[in-house]
């Protein structure tokens, strides 16, 4: 067989109902409270710094983290409850998410000592937000052709260039950031780009929101001027970015906030079409559940696997792709649907306004962190056809 | 995969390879392959692979039965192997001993119905059985005033009509009248039509994905060998991400199947919500599966795929017929979105993250 996929049954441990009954109760609280309509992902603006310093002092932030940098020592099986529970929701996770995923796990990996004693404990209090530096005005997909150049100077580095699509950088306190340290090599088109932390919020940059198609600014142009960065906010190797990239990804690709994104149309459908659906409606949501069900056994298979000490690059890159587009074309299925319900159905005013935003956030979703495109060449590489 | 599990899927894999290779019965028209492969099935075990040695089985456990039907699904076995195994389940649910020689389930779809006479005898329409004209007993699930049961019946006291099903194998109409069973006992309580009907969506579930990795592999082995303008087709990136998209279906179905597989290996009971939830959505995203992937592994390998020379329509039409046994997507699609509907909205996310 050339390709061997694997996704094993796995189960979440029991330890992780006892969790998500407490997620729920916290989520249920804050929803009573006020903090949040889970019925409006739409909302103007995502961010919630009271909210994100509670959920970090439940202690699910970092929950993955050794206890040393504020973390729990917790299993990703446990993250992922609490991942999935936020997101299903519609949670306001913008300020935290980021830094809980991917930025921490980096720092954990490559930041010296002091950095990580510095900053971790505050990502797992909920205190920072961070943005990721990858595209630029002329390399999005293709990340090794980043221009934004980082010049050798006296303790550290000068960046001048420009960062785009940035998520968050208009609230964020850090970007972990890739610039330009030395040009490619002929041999290595890849090589002379270097990770670093960058402390936003100086003088130096200048950050642009960019308004989206759905009305909210979420995503930003960076502007770097001379800004100056410390010899120890370098990341890895100098020149070695890449090779730190890719490992990674599978952390990125496999999670449930890659095929929940859009879900809160179908809850909505659901009770929009009652108790007794005829036929279409019935097949429709079906069909819909059976999706996403599976998706969801997929996700939780790779981060089992994770857990383990595996690196399923192939199937978290597989998760990503029909995860995307799964939860890119949901609204346009639940829309058919909802041609059907009653004109009595009582919440008929917030599924359209859900549709309104899920169908107008769908395009993004099969883009952001990797296009289908991206994940479909790396998956057609791990089938041995490149 | 537990050890046991692999030992036995082993057995099975070894058996097909030096029976079934698949471009060798391709060629045997006559079907003489299938007796010595019947054969070696049954000194191994494999058909009563779910019945326990005092009834006449080979006593393995139901992963184990799964593991060989997923590597029958890779193999496309043209035999009543997973039919027989389903019938020798289902005998077992109400205790009765399996005979030696293939058999199938009587009724094989959700809208057929068999029932028990005031004289205990048999009467009904099963269509679509499959295997039926090769079957030498039936497993008969029946209703009558006294509740569900569950029979043995001797096949050439039924009508057959015989018929072939888009893989070429049989698929007949099976007619009784007043037929007198070998042996009848009551089901016990809680199993039902439903019950049947969702154990063989699992077991079609486990084949679809086991051909859809063997359609995933030969796919992949001809695009790296086929060239057209002068390179391999495998560097071209449209048929780079047509198979990045059937590695897709293949993982989505391997996915679904094995946990609803899973979910039946290790409940206590079958008459639950979740066990529901798990092999409805299995024969459901699993039809889907084979449908967009059976038609990705034609398109890749052109007109050659579409002979009747080529292996490759022996896994895409079977892939295909099995969807319709035990109840099609579609009829599985209203059941869980009726299900669903009934728990009502927030009752939703509770059951998807209960797995």
């Amino acid at each position: 067989m050339t390709a061997a996929l694997r996704f094993d049954p796995i189960r979440l441990p029991e330890k992780c109902e006892q969790l998500r009954k407490e997620v729920r109760a916290f989520l249920a609280e804050e929803i009573a409270a006020g903090t949040f309509d889970p019925h409006a992902p739409n909302r103007e603006d995502n961010d919630a710094p009271e909210f994100s310093r509670r959920v970090g002092a439940k202690g699910w932030l970092g929950m993955t983290w050794p206890k040393k940098y504020g973390g729990q020592e917790r299993s990703f099986l446990e993250r992922y409850v609490v991942t999935e529970e936020m997101r299903v929701a519609n949670a306001p996770t913008r300020r935290f998410f980021v830094a809980d995923r991917q930025s921490g796990p980096v720092l954990l990996k490559y930041a010296p000592e002091h950095i990580k004693m510095d900053i971790l404990p505050r990502i797992c209090r909920g205190e920072v937000c961070f943005a990721i530096g990858m595209s630029e005005p002329n390399s999005g997909s293709d990340l090794f052709a980043a221009k934004t150049r980082a010049t050798k100077t006296d303790g550290g580095y000068l960046i001048n260039g420009t960062k785009i699509w940035t998520s968050s950088a208009h609230i964020a306190d850090y970007m972990i950031a890739i610039f330009r340290t030395s040009p490619p090599t002929k041999e290595n088109r890849r090589h002379g780009l270097t990770q670093f932390l960058v402390k936003m919020k100086q003088p130096g940059i200048q950050v642009n929101p960019i308004g989206q198609i759905t009305g909210q600014f979420e995503f930003n142009e960076v502007v770097f001027t001379d800004y100056f960065v410390p010899d120890d906010h370098v990341l890895g190797e100098v020149d070695g970015a890449w090779k730190q990239a890719t490992s990674e990804l599978a952390y990125e690709r496999s999670g449930p906030e890659r095929f929940l994104e859009t879900y809160y149309v179908l809850t909505e459908l659901v009770r929009a079409v009652g108790n007794n659906p005829d036929t279409r409606s019935a097949e429709g949501i079906g069909r819909l559940v059976a999706q996403v069900h599976t998706m969801r056994r997929m996700s939780v298979s790779v981060a089992g696997m994770l857990q383990a000490g595996k690196e399923p690059v192939v199937e978290a890159s597989i998760v990503k792709d029909i995860g995307t587009v799964w939860e890119q074309q949901l609204p346009h299925r639940v829309r058919d649907l909802a041609a059907f319900v009653e004109e009595t159905a009582t919440n008929r005013e917030t599924l359209e306004k859900q549709l309104d935003f899920a169908i107008k956030t769908a395009p993004k979703l099969t883009i952001q962190g990797g296009t289908t495109e991206v994940l479909r060449g790396i998956i057609a590489r791990g089938l041995g056809l490149r | 995969m537990a050890e046991s599990e692999n030992i036995v899927a082993e057995t099975a894999e070894k058996i097909f390879a030096d029976l079934a290779d698949a471009q060798t019965i391709n060629h045997d028209r006559q079907g003489a392959w299938k007796a010595p492969l019947w054969r070696a099935l049954t000194e191994a075990g494999l058909p009563l692979s779910w019945v326990p040695d005092d009834l006449g089985g080979s006593g393995a456990s139901l992963a184990e039965g799964f593991s060989v039907l997923n590597v029958a699904g890779r193999h496309a076995i043209a035999v009543p192997l997973a039919e027989t195994m389903l019938a020798g389940w289902l005998l077992t649910q109400a205790r009765i001993a399996s005979p030696e020689g293939e058999m199938t389930v009587v009724p094989a779809s959700p809208k057929d119905r068999v029932t028990v006479g005031a004289d205990g005898s048999l009467s009904g329409r099963a269509r679509g059985v499959p295997f039926a004209k090769d079957a030498k007993h039936f497993a008969v699930l029946a209703s009558g005033k006294d509740g569900i049961s569950i029979a043995l019946v001797d096949s050439a006291k039924c009508r057959i009509e015989s018929g072939t099903g888009l893989g070429g194998d049989h698929n007949d109409t099976v007619t009784l009248d007043k037929v007198q069973p070998v042996t009848i006992k009551p089901a016990p309580k809680g199993f039902d039509q439903t019950t049947l009907m969702l154990m063989g969506g699992v077991v079609r579930s486990l084949q679809i994905a086991g051909s859809l990795e063997a359609m995933l592999d030969i796919s992949v082995r001809y695009s790296n060998e086929r060239v057209a303008f002068e390179k391999k087709i495998s560097k071209f990136q449209a048929v780079q991400h047509n198979l990045a998209r059937l590695a897709g279906e293949n993982a989505a179905a391997l996915a679904a199947a094995t946990s609803a597989a899973d979910t039946i290996a290790n409940a206590k009971t079958l008459d639950n919500d979740a066990v529901f939830l798990e092999a409805a959505s299995a024969k459901i995203r699993c039809s889907e599966a084979a449908e967009k992937g059976s038609g990705i592994a034609h398109q890749v390998h052109g007109a050659i795929g579409f002979t009747i020379e080529h292996i490759l329509h022996r896994y895409s039409l079977r892939a295909l017929a099995w969807r319709d046994d035990f109840g099609s997507e579609s009829y599985w699609a209203v059941e869980l979105g009726k299900l669903v509907a009934n728990r009502g909205a927030d009752e939703l996310w509770p059951l998807v993250a209960s797995r």
